[in-house]
């Protein structure tokens, strides 16, 4: 039986860069991997990989697996786990960590069920037992209400990491490592989907993910007129404007603003809640921003645990003096 | 053309109840529900029957319900049933608590190859209490089928169906061969209210039961024998909790005040 050896990084591109989430789980591979006295892995997997290897090199990686052919130029299961069931029996890693996007929550269960092994999705916290050396995969579990923890014994232990949990090295250019192209062979007719079209609707002005400051509208809005409310005060910041759930499911807003677990997971310095209850679910998508700020007319809303700051009353009174004040600070 | 079509519904402790409500008991390492609510389908697989009952309402067809648990309440697993699906199968013991995903789909998947004959099975994107989102790809690759996820539309034609697929900023049109599985997300829109006439022909009927043995499991392959995920340890994380409540004499001045509050504090 092959030894399981190395905790590597299943690496997304996006615009011929390395993504966020990928350079995310280098900085957490090194540590696992600088723990476990093993090597960091990284697979890339494009129909052009251009100088991506390179910096997945820069940004931690000892050793990087390349995959390049024209029929993985998008991102389809069956092509994209046949490459992955081939890496991980030519390379054996201990771990395989893959991002929680659309791809990593696609790719990893089905990856996971062809291998026989389990994953553990949509992780926050990921360390290697000293002991026993296995991984210990701790997520969110009923819609962020509690947490728990996972381990298994059959490998690859494959997790997958919510984005923004974890932290990115400096990237280093001086650093050394070896690229080392893999030879998959890929089938056409074996691939039953076909991506016909893909649509973004991204909406114009700040990402959410970006953003240092986001105004978010819930339920309590009450209807589009109600967001361009928001949407002021949002100029004013220089923020981005999200939405919970509702807004969302009842077509006032895109569903790309929604913040949540099925939602944007954002990280800004403030985030403004207006009219939001704060179930577990929304604070899912942004209990990693710095300072929260509520404002609700029910003193008991849930949003006020998490909040630093709050005001206790009806937005449409709240709102525009706020904003007022806002701007004269700001301008002043 | 009519199709012939597959539901996994999970039964969960109602995911909207208060977080306050929300208790873990460390010893058992489990959740302890909530007095007084009732557990619920989980919301995608709602989402999941109205899918494939949309289906069914432009070109017909057949809709089988699966559920697996133990001591599942009737009132709750009917309403697919009153949604207007056709069959519900219940796989209902005690071999098959304490699972992980690999042993619900591997259950579930057993149960599919029983009934035999589908075009389309559809499952949540993720069941509301342990938010794994495997099972449905889990069934897919033990079935040997295509599977796209997270769907918000679902149309089929001519031996194919195509899929709008919610990616991070927008949507992925994408085709696939049937037999296929899709997971569903709340993008689809709302699911039906049950009728009046749907929860009385609900009534009526009897769910189909199969015990392990009735689809040839394995027993060392279910339920907590058969997890492939081992829990170390399920808790609550700590909140902090200090909000600091900002007044005036009215609502706008309250508003104001926050404003100046934030500055102080250097927020803004
Ligand atoms: C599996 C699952 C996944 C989910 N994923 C997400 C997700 O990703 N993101 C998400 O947001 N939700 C998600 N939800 C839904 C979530 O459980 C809540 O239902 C939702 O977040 C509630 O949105 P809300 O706070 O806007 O609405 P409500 O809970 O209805 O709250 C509205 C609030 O507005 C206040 N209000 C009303 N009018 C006014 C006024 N005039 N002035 C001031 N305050 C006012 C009310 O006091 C109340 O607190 C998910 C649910 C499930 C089951
Ligand atoms: N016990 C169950 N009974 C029926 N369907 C289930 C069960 N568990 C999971 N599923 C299906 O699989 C989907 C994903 O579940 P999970 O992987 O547990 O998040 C759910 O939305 C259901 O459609």
């Amino acid at each position: 039986m092959a030894e399981f050896k190395g905790i590597m990084v299943y690496g997304e591109i996006a615009e011929g860069n390395l993504s966020a989430i990928t350079t995310e789980l280098l900085g957490c591979g090194r540590r696992l991997a600088d723990e476990s006295k093993e090597d960091l892995l990284c697979i890339l997997i494009a129909d052009q990989l251009g100088e991506t290897p390179q910096k997945a090199i820069a940004f931690g990686a000892d050793k990087v697996y390349t995959v390049e052919n024209p029929l993985l130029k998008e991102y389809q299961t069956e092509s994209y786990v046949v490459v992955m069931e081939k890496a991980v029996q030519d390379i054996s890693p201990r771990v395989l960590l893959m991002g929680q996007t659309s791809v990593g929550r696609d790719l990893a269960p089905r990856l996971a069920f062809r291998l026989g092994v389990s994953a553990a999705m949509d992780c926050l916290e990921l360390d290697i037992d000293p002991e026993t050396k296995l991984l210990q995969q701790t997520r969110p579990v009923y819609g962020g209400n509690a947490r728990a923890t996972f381990s298994s014994d059959s490998f690859p232990q494959i997790a997958t990491v919510r984005q923004k949990a974890m932290a990115p090295l400096e990237p280093d250019k001086s650093r050394k490592g070896e690229i080392t192209p893999l030879k998959v062979d890929l089938d056409p007719a074996a691939i039953r989907t076909k991506v016909i079209e893909t649509v973004k609707e991204e909406v114009a002005g700040i990402k959410l993910e970006d953003a240092e400051a986001i105004v978010t509208g819930g339920r309590g809005i009450g209807g589009p007129e109600g967001f361009k409310e928001l949407e002021e005060l949002a100029k004013v910041l220089k923020a981005a404007v999200g939405a919970s759930r509702p807004p969302c499911d009842n077509g006032w807003v895109p569903d790309t603003m929604q913040v949540g677990l099925t939602g944007k997971i954002v990280t800004p310095e403030l985030y403004i809640a207006v009219a939001l209850s704060g179930a577990s679910q929304h604070l899912a998508g942004c209990s990693g921003a710095k300072n929260i700020v509520a404002i609700n007319r029910d003193a008991e809303a849930n949003i006020f645990k998490e909040a630093r700051f709050g005001v206790v009353g009806d937005w449409k009174q709240v709102l525009p003096a706020f904003t007022a004040k806002v701007k004269e600070l700001l301008a002043g | 053309m009519p199709m012939n079509m597959i539901v996994c519904c999970k039964q969960v402790l109602d995911p909207e109840a208060p977080p306050a409500s929300f208790k873990v008991d460390p010893a058992s390492n489990q959740v302890v529900p909530p007095p007084g609510v009732p557990p619920v389908i989980s919301p995608f697989d709602e989402q999941a029957v109205e899918a494939a009952l949309r289906i069914k309402d432009s070109q017909g067809g057949k809709i089988t319900v699966l559920s697996l648990g133990n001591n599942l309440l009737r009132d709750v697993v009917k309403k697919p049933l009153s949604m207007g699906a056709d069959e519900l199968v219940l796989l209902e013991d005690e071999a098959y608590e304490g699972g992980d995903s690999w042993s619900t789909a591997y259950a579930l998947a057993m149960a599919i190859k029983k009934i035999g004959e589908f075009d389309l099975v559809f499952c949540g994107r993720q069941a509301a209490d342990w938010d794994a989102g495997q099972v449905g790809s889990g069934i897919a690759e033990l079935l040997g089928i295509p599977s796209v996820t997270v769907a918000r539309k679902v149309e089929v034609a001519d031996g194919k169906a195509t899929v709008e697929r919610v990616i991070a900023d927008g949507y992925q049109v994408i085709e696939v061969t049937l037999p296929a599985l899709i997971t569903v997300s709340n993008e689809l829109g709302e699911a039906r209210y049950a009728t009046l006439k749907g929860i009385m022909a609900a009534a009526k009927k009897q769910p189909t039961i199969w015990k392990p043995a009735d689809i040839e499991l394995d027993p060392s392959q279910i339920g907590a024998a058969g997890r492939r995920a081992k829990l170390l340890k399920l808790f609550q994380p700590v909140r902090e909790g200090k909000c600091e409540m900002v007044e005036g004499d009215s609502p706008a001045e309250a508003g104001a005040n926050l404003a100046a509050k934030l500055r102080e504090a250097k927020v803004i």
